[in-house]
């Protein structure tokens, strides 16, 4: 059934922007891997303008290659004429969605359950989140490994298992106020994101980005029981869901009365600066969505804007290494802001990661639609973090953290032995601050 | 033109014979984006693309296509600026990315051999991790392969001082049209038996062979450079500061301008702090021995100053360096970003003729209401002239077309070429005959006649084949 072409009806001067010069093609990790142009950015730029030409079916190899395409922005970057490949891409997928070309009960089904019913449904992740915890913290993951249970199933699925991400013992709920001031009086308000994955694996990341604020003057508020925030949909081709969680979360903000919004996770941060984009048709969120894109900051973008305070003491680590996420480096442009921060801290010596901006191949669920492909980016960084040498590398990004975990995990022996964040390291600097007071006066008296 | 069949069937049944079928392209999705290459508005889909890891196989897939009288184009990256690789419709493409092994690195000859689908920018890191330099430095080197550089004749930023890709090309394998495959060239710097084959495939732009392998000149790398910025009120001065540095004996190796219309984009995107009101901003930079670096930059600039430049800055280190040449770094990009549609140019006139020349584009924008920016390289009198535009708006599209053609009557008129270093290809070939005369145009196709008779290597690019 022929459907509304998207392609056709999205202004065709963002696809004639590309001027096919091939600047992308080294920087495109797929292009890299295969040589062949479909897989390159231009390559499907072409595609698409052939499909809004009405020289191209939308057809299964379109879709094929449009999932084949990790959306980690590193063309955009590259670019020379500023083309937005994330509104194109977003587009694509849901052109092929749309379209229908990709049918198949099992991939409908699981497509179904996790975008339009789990990821809509905060309570519901939460909850599948502490059925998991109690799954893995009462020894019934390590007694079903024992026993080799995942063997029963299919291979691509018994491959996933270990990826599962370890769940936080609390949420972030339980370890943040709906409300926290700074002791030493507050100079910014600010609303606080605190996502979903990052949520239910990495809550304590939170907790450290509202103490990094609270060091810095910021009154942190953070609503309860956040949705997600529709990054998840919109690059899957779920633009209508995607547009319904942005209103959700633009309701669950008092915009007027915050000066930022903060965002943790590079993933989340890139889409979250596209409300505005998003919901440009819709007559009532159109001007709140432009105001909210303005008031979303990365935490490290905000914290070099604010001038945040350089620690005094350090954070008990010596060599760390930094691997940038996709999706704050070539989808926010946030590069020097967590290097900054890193280099702020005592005795942490920094250093670079080779390629620490090419994509460790996370890319949202990319390492469980396209594991092959996943598995030969992350080999790739792990042999990189060798390379660096550090023991510990930063991130920003929960799917980048737990993908370079896992990698790292995965190959044994490794110089680099722990996976963490920047506000992580820049919060325990604050508290061995107070630590080395506590000490101080202790000695006094 | 002769004619030609397209791709058929059996013909693809015979390429997979040849080729594993993972390298021979089809199917729709996977040959629409070969229709194009980097040059704006020329798109035309292939019957097949193919992509051979030897010469034995490039030779067998010429064969087929001869037998089959079917058209072939070569391609790299297809990055190329005057449609060279655009292909015919249904025609075969014969990519060469896969054939990208770096065979040697020759300390003792200083030479390097390398398949043609090796990426420029690795064969120059490959030279570098031995204290080794390859100078051709095309703006797309991240990208472009040495077989296209060799094919277009590739210039670059350091022509005035290092010359372009032919000053480097030793040696070469070629597939000929007939399929015979043969070596052109060798690793000896004097050579003179018989007549120079390699260099009539230097710049063929594939129209007369397919170059598989090639064998390359490289030097010892500099040991210093120094980078400088000057800003102008008038473009005369920046010219007269270029021949003062030439009459002064000294070779910069990069002498690149930026005119007001680039800059002021340049300032709108990137926020450099550059003023808005210049009319040339010239980038320079000197290499070699470290003490005559110091020497020629602080000549350079002294020269500057004392032909009228308004501000001269040398940078202290690598990263300054880097931040001054941010501006020519970002020009096209900057230029690229204001209309949908950009078409850049590459006049060239002698040095002395430059100030004319760029004045005379800023006329011919201001006549036809078009927004042209100019950038280029003040060293070797190649310019940029690059038209901001919209492919889909016909009637300016037109008015493009005439503006094009008063800027191509007066470069020849000065005594410069339509082309410095993007090639003919199908963008240029209305003026080629213009600028050579009918002598040379003619000697031109009758070598292409000789060596290709049926008209199959890259049919109707730099001219139409005899019939």
């Amino acid at each position: 059934m022929p459907s509304a072409n998207l392609l056709k009806s999205i202004d065709y001067s963002v696809l004639q922007q590309c001027m096919h010069c091939g600047m992308c093609l080294p920087t495109c990790p797929t292009y890299v891997e295969t040589k062949m142009e479909r897989n390159s950015p231009r390559g499907r730029i072409s595609l698409m303008r052939a499909v809004a030409d009405g020289e191209l079916e939308v057809s299964k190899a379109l879709s094929d290659e449009m999932y084949y395409c990790l959306g980690c922005l590193a063309c955009q970057t590259a670019c020379p004429a500023g083309v937005n490949y994330a509104e194109l891409f977003e587009t694509a997928r849901a052109e092929v969605e749309q379209a229908q070309v990709n049918d198949g009960m099992q991939r409908g089904f699981w497509r179904w359950l996790s975008l339009n019913v789990i990821f809509m449904r905060p309570w519901l992740l939460r909850l599948i989140g502490r059925v998991l915890r109690v799954y893995q913290s009462t020894g019934l993951e390590k007694l079903m490994r024992k026993v080799h249970f995942f063997g029963l199933m299919p291979r691509s699925l018994a491959a996933l298992e270990p990826q599962t991400p370890h769940i936080a013992a609390q949420f972030s709920d339980d370890l943040i106020w709906p409300e926290e001031t700074p002791k030493g009086g507050r100079s910014y308000r600010v609303g606080l994101l605190t996502g979903c994955i990052q949520d239910l694996a990495f809550s304590n990341i939170n907790r450290d980005t509202v103490d990094v604020l609270l060091a810095n003057g910021c009154e942190v508020i953070t609503p309860r029981s956040q949705s997600c925030c529709g990054s998840l949909h919109a690059h899957n081709g779920e633009l209508e869901l995607a547009r319904e969680l942005a209103r959700r979360q633009i309701d669950s903000f008092d915009l007027d009365e915050l000066d930022a919004i903060i965002t943790n996770a590079g993933g989340c941060g890139s889409h979250l600066k596209t409300y505005g984009h998003l919901l440009h048709d819709d007559p009532f969120y159109a001007a709140k969505g432009k105001q909210w894109d303005k008031k979303v900051k990365d935490i490290h973008e905000w914290l070099v804007q604010i001038r945040f305070r350089k620690p005094t003491a350090g954070a008990g680590v010596g060599e760390v290494t930094y691997h940038e996420s996709c999706h704050l480096c070539h989808g926010q442009k946030v590069v020097s802001q967590p290097r900054q921060i890193l280099n702020s801290i005592p005795g942490l010596v920094f250093k670079e990661l080779p390629e620490s901006n090419w994509c460790c191949g996370s890319a949202g669920i990319y390492n469980i639609t396209q594991p092959e492909q996943s598995q030969k980016l992350l080999d790739r960084k792990v042999a990189n973090l060798r390379q660096a040498g550090a023991p510990v590398v930063a991130t920003s990004n929960p799917g980048c953290h737990l993908q370079i975990a896992n990698g790292l995990r995965a190959c044994g022996e490794h110089p680099c032995h722990e996976v963490t964040q920047p506000v992580t390291l820049l919060a325990q600097a604050y508290r061995a601050e107070r630590g080395a007071e506590i000490l101080l006066r202790g000695s006094a008296v | 033109m002769p004619a030609v069949n397209q791709i058929e069937a059996t013909f693809i049944q015979s390429l997979k014979e040849i080729l594993p079928p993972d390298r021979v392209l089809t199917a729709a999705e996977d040959i629409v984006p070969y229709s194009f290459d980097g040059t704006a508005a020329l798109k035309q889909r292939p019957g097949a693309v193919v992509f051979p890891l030897t010469a034995e196989e490039v030779s067998e897939c010429v064969k087929l296509a001869r037998r089959n009288n079917v058209p072939v184009v070569t391609r790299g990256s297809g990055t190329g600026l005057s449609g060279g690789s655009v292909p015919l419709s249904g025609c075969l493409v014969i990519c060469l990315v896969k054939m990208d092994k770096l065979i040697e690195v020759d300390e003792k000859n200083l030479t390097l051999r390398a398949q043609s689908g090796v990426i420029t920018k690795e064969i120059d890191d490959a030279a570098a991790k031995v204290g080794l330099f390859y100078p051709p430095d095309p703006g797309s080197m991240k990208i472009s392969t040495i077989g296209g550089n060799v094919a277009e004749n590739s210039g670059g930023l350091r022509g005035l001082k290092y010359g372009v890709t032919r000053d480097y090309v030793m040696g070469m394998e070629v597939v000929l049209p007939d399929g015979t495959l043969t070596f052109l060239g060798n690793k000896c710097v004097k050579d003179v038996a018989g007549y120079s084959m390699k260099d009539i495939f230097i710049g063929s732009e594939g129209t007369l062979g397919i170059i598989t392998e090639v064998i390359l000149k490289i030097l010892p790398r500099p040991k210093a450079r120094k980078t400088m910025l000057a800003l102008y009120d008038s473009m005369d001065a920046a010219a007269k500061t270029i021949s003062a540095i030439i009459a002064a004996k000294i070779i910069p190796c990069t002498l690149e301008f930026l005119d007001r219309v680039t800059v002021q984009c340049v300032e709108d995107y990137a926020k450099i702090g550059l003023p808005t009101d210049v009319e040339a901003l010239v980038l320079m930079e000197t290499d070699g021995h470290p003490v005559v670096v110091e020497e020629e930059a602080a000549q350079m600039m002294a020269l500057a100053r004392a032909n009228g430049a308004r501000d001269v800055r040398a940078a202290a280190d690598e990263a300054e360096g880097a931040k001054l040449a941010a501006a020519r770094r970002n020009a096209f990009s900057a230029l690229a970003r204001v209309r949908p549609t950009t078409i850049l140019e590459d006049v060239t006139v002698p040095r002395s003729e430059l100030a004319t020349m760029v004045a005379f584009i800023d006329s011919v924008a201001k006549k036809h209401k078009l927004q042209i920016g100019t950038f280029g390289h003040l060293g070797d009198g190649n310019l940029h002239p690059t038209f901001l535009t919209n492919e889909r708006d016909l009637e300016e599209m037109h008015r493009i077309e005439i503006a094009l053609e008063e800027i191509v009557d007066e470069t020849i008129r000065l005594g410069g070429t339509v082309t410095g270093e993007h090639g003919v290809g199908l963008a240029k070939k209305a003026f080629l005959k213009r600028q050579l005369g009918e002598g040379s145009y003619e000697l031109m196709r009758s070598i292409k006649h000789a060596l290709d008779p049926q008209g199959l290597l890259n049919p109707g690019k730099i001219f139409d084949p005899r019939n």
